[in-house]
């Protein structure tokens, strides 16, 4: 966190040295100050457009406040698509994947970080090359396989598979933060008589929670947001997701631009708490990976 | 990593399976029970799935009627008879091109501001990292609007200085830049991975380069790029096999157009999937991208040793 880029040279006088810093410091705030406010502009400009009404978003004359504010339109972008049933929709699948990744990938990473069998160093080898492997190689068979299963326009398709492993990049993640526990804490309750689950519930998790947490965020930011999974294999409009609504929505409405920014908005906002709520896990989460090859 | 090393090393491995005791067999018992649910899904949902697909690569396959071999028939009309996958191939290594580099050079840059210490450096953070966790069709369906000739934001801008901007999403020559323009207002996902990587450069490294007399500039290029090196070479690993994923945003905004100028290659495959229902077809597709993505990867691996410096390599 301390300014690293700023350290000046030993031969610089203590006057220059101090015009310098403050020189940098505010060429790095005017430069975040330019930068940030051009990514914030397309938000201001979405919340702007989903309070107009059409003859204010296609006006010659452009102004960022709109006059007079038209709430109802967020009444009727809800109205237009089954809201409330998409948004049931998707806090089920999105809770029961957190259910399932969770508590799989909680347990799959204690057993690499853990625990020693024969197989585990080549095991964990091939966990690590399958977070590299596209996706689109395994997505024909797999279609195939949960349409036998009568899985296909089922919820099901979407939910099932978090609790088979919860994903390589969340099993490693946590696996890299259960390394950081010390094993004697572990062998001691060991020691003690406990079962290794005992010591997953009882120690290992309490002081992992750091990383549960950031490991619970990335889950349901991946599952509220999927558009993929849901687009081959939901097709009643009964079982869509709100990605995929917000996605009809578009198509039905397209020149609606004022009910779409409204839509998308109130389908962006839960993420967007949870980001508000959770960004120091977030962000020690990826810290935790240790990305260092 | 080493206990990992110490646990297969010859030595332990030589005193053979009958040698383990009853604690160790109980301790492999229990990892095997723990790693279940991932060794069910991997071999489930990849491994087999991986096989099949080959498999059907090799066939015809419209999920009606059962597989029929065909051989190598599909990947000879993919090469041959297919100006489609040509399309598809251009447009995404153009898409790779321009906005893998740009975006791991923008994530660097922004990641050495933020780790800056000014005030108020959390507020940035949050702001940079916003773009990149909003959902894929709702940033679309924005950038949609913001690229809109005649009331969009960008040129109702650009109009502001005297410019006329183009059609964007409706020019066939401007439609891929807009993409990539797009994916740049997320480049702060990847600030995080590399703020994570200067907080581990060690500070007397900077101390030393200080005492030896180096400029900002140097102490920049010969200590922090080289403490970075994994981290770039991780960001582009990813980078590329990301972007030659890259689906939601041609499929929402621009389903490929205009003229194919965005049809990129997941959009062709699942076009050729679960449009057309050629299911052999499109798995033959599926596996020239796993090719070329292997292909990149090791490339990338090959010349990293030129550039990539380990910290643990010192030790060895």
């Amino acid at each position: 966190m301390v300014g690293r880029v700023g350290i000046p040279r030993q031969s610089a006088s203590r006057r220059t040295r101090r015009m310098r810093a403050i020189l940098v410091k505010t060429l790095v705030y005017l430069v975040l100050l330019v930068g940030s406010s051009a990514l914030l502009t397309p938000f201001l400009w979405m919340v702007s457009t989903s309070l107009k009404g059409y003859d204010q978003v296609v006006a010659s004359k452009f102004t960022w406040i709109p006059k007079p504010v038209v709430w109802s339109n967020y009444t009727r972008a809800l109205e237009f698509i089954p809201f409330w049933r998409y948004l049931g929709n998707t806090v089920l699948v999105t809770s029961m994947c957190l259910i399932g990744a969770l508590s799989a990938s909680a347990v799959v990473a204690y057993g690499f970080a853990k625990l020693r069998a024969p197989g585990r160093t080549a095991l964990f080898g091939v966990l690590l090359a399958s977070m590299m492997l596209p996706g689109q190689v395994t997505m024909i068979p797999v279609f195939v396989l949960f349409q036998r299963l009568g899985w296909y326009n089922n919820l099901k398709a979407l939910i099932i598979p978090a609790f088979l492993g919860g994903g390589a990049f969340n099993i490693f993640l946590l696996r890299q933060f259960y390394m950081t526990i010390p094993n004697e804490l572990c062998d001691a309750a060991k020691i003690d008589g406990c079962s290794n689950l005992g010591i997953l519930v009882r120690i290992v998790a309490p002081l992992s929670k750091p990383a549960l947490t950031a490991v619970g965020v990335f889950i349901f930011v991946a599952n509220w947001t999927d558009f993929f999974s849901p687009l081959i294999y939901l097709s009643d409009q009964e079982k869509y997701t709100l990605a995929l609504g917000l996605r009809l929505f578009q198509s039905l409405h397209s020149t609606e631009y004022s009910l779409l920014m409204a839509a998308s908005i109130v389908f962006s906002l839960p993420i967007l708490v949870v980001f508000f709520l959770a960004q120091r896990y977030f962000i020690e989460g990826v810290t935790l990976t240790g990305m260092k090859g | 990593m080493t206990r990992e090393i110490d646990c297969t090393s010859p030595g332990k491995a030589d005193s053979g399976r009958r040698g383990l005791s009853r604690n160790a067999v109980r301790e492999a018992r229990d990892f095997y029970l723990c790693i279940l649910p991932w060794l069910v899904g991997f071999s489930g949902l990849t491994l087999g799935p991986m096989l099949v697909s080959f498999y059907y690569s090799l066939c015809e396959y419209n999920i009606l009627q059962p597989p029929t071999w065909v051989g190598l028939a599909n990947y000879v009309s993919i090469f041959t008879d297919d100006p489609l996958f040509w399309t598809a191939l251009y447009n995404t290594a153009y898409y790779t091109f321009f906005s893998v580099p740009l975006g791991v050079a923008g994530s660097l840059a922004l990641a050495l501001l933020l780790n800056q210490a000014v005030r108020g450096v959390r507020v940035f953070r949050t702001i940079f990292y916003m773009p990149s966790i909003m959902p894929a069709v709702a940033s679309s369906i924005l950038w949609i609007w913001l690229f809109n000739p005649q009331y969009g934001l960008v040129n109702r801008a650009l109009s502001l200085v005297g410019i006329k901007g183009p059609l964007w999403l409706a020019d066939p020559v401007w439609s891929k830049p807009a993409l990539i323009l797009m994916g740049l207002w997320g480049v702060g996902g990847g600030t995080v991975i590399f703020l994570a990587g200067l907080q581990g450069v060690p500070r007397h490294l900077y101390e030393a380069a200080v005492v030896d007399g180096a400029t900002t500039w140097q102490q920049f290029l010969h200590v922090t790029l080289p403490m970075l090196s994994p981290t770039v070479f991780f960001s582009f690993v990813m980078g590329i096999i990301g972007s030659f994923q890259v689906f939601t945003q041609s499929y929402v905004m621009t389903q490929g157009g205009p003229l194919n100028s965005t049809l990129f290659y997941v959009l062709y495959l699942y076009r050729v999937a679960f449009e057309f229902f050629q299911m052999g077809y499109a798995s033959a597709l599926a596996w020239i991208l796993f090719v070329i993505l292997v292909t990149f990867t090791g490339l990338q691996l090959r010349l990293s040793r030129r550039w990539v410096y380990y910290e643990g390599d010192l030790r060895r």
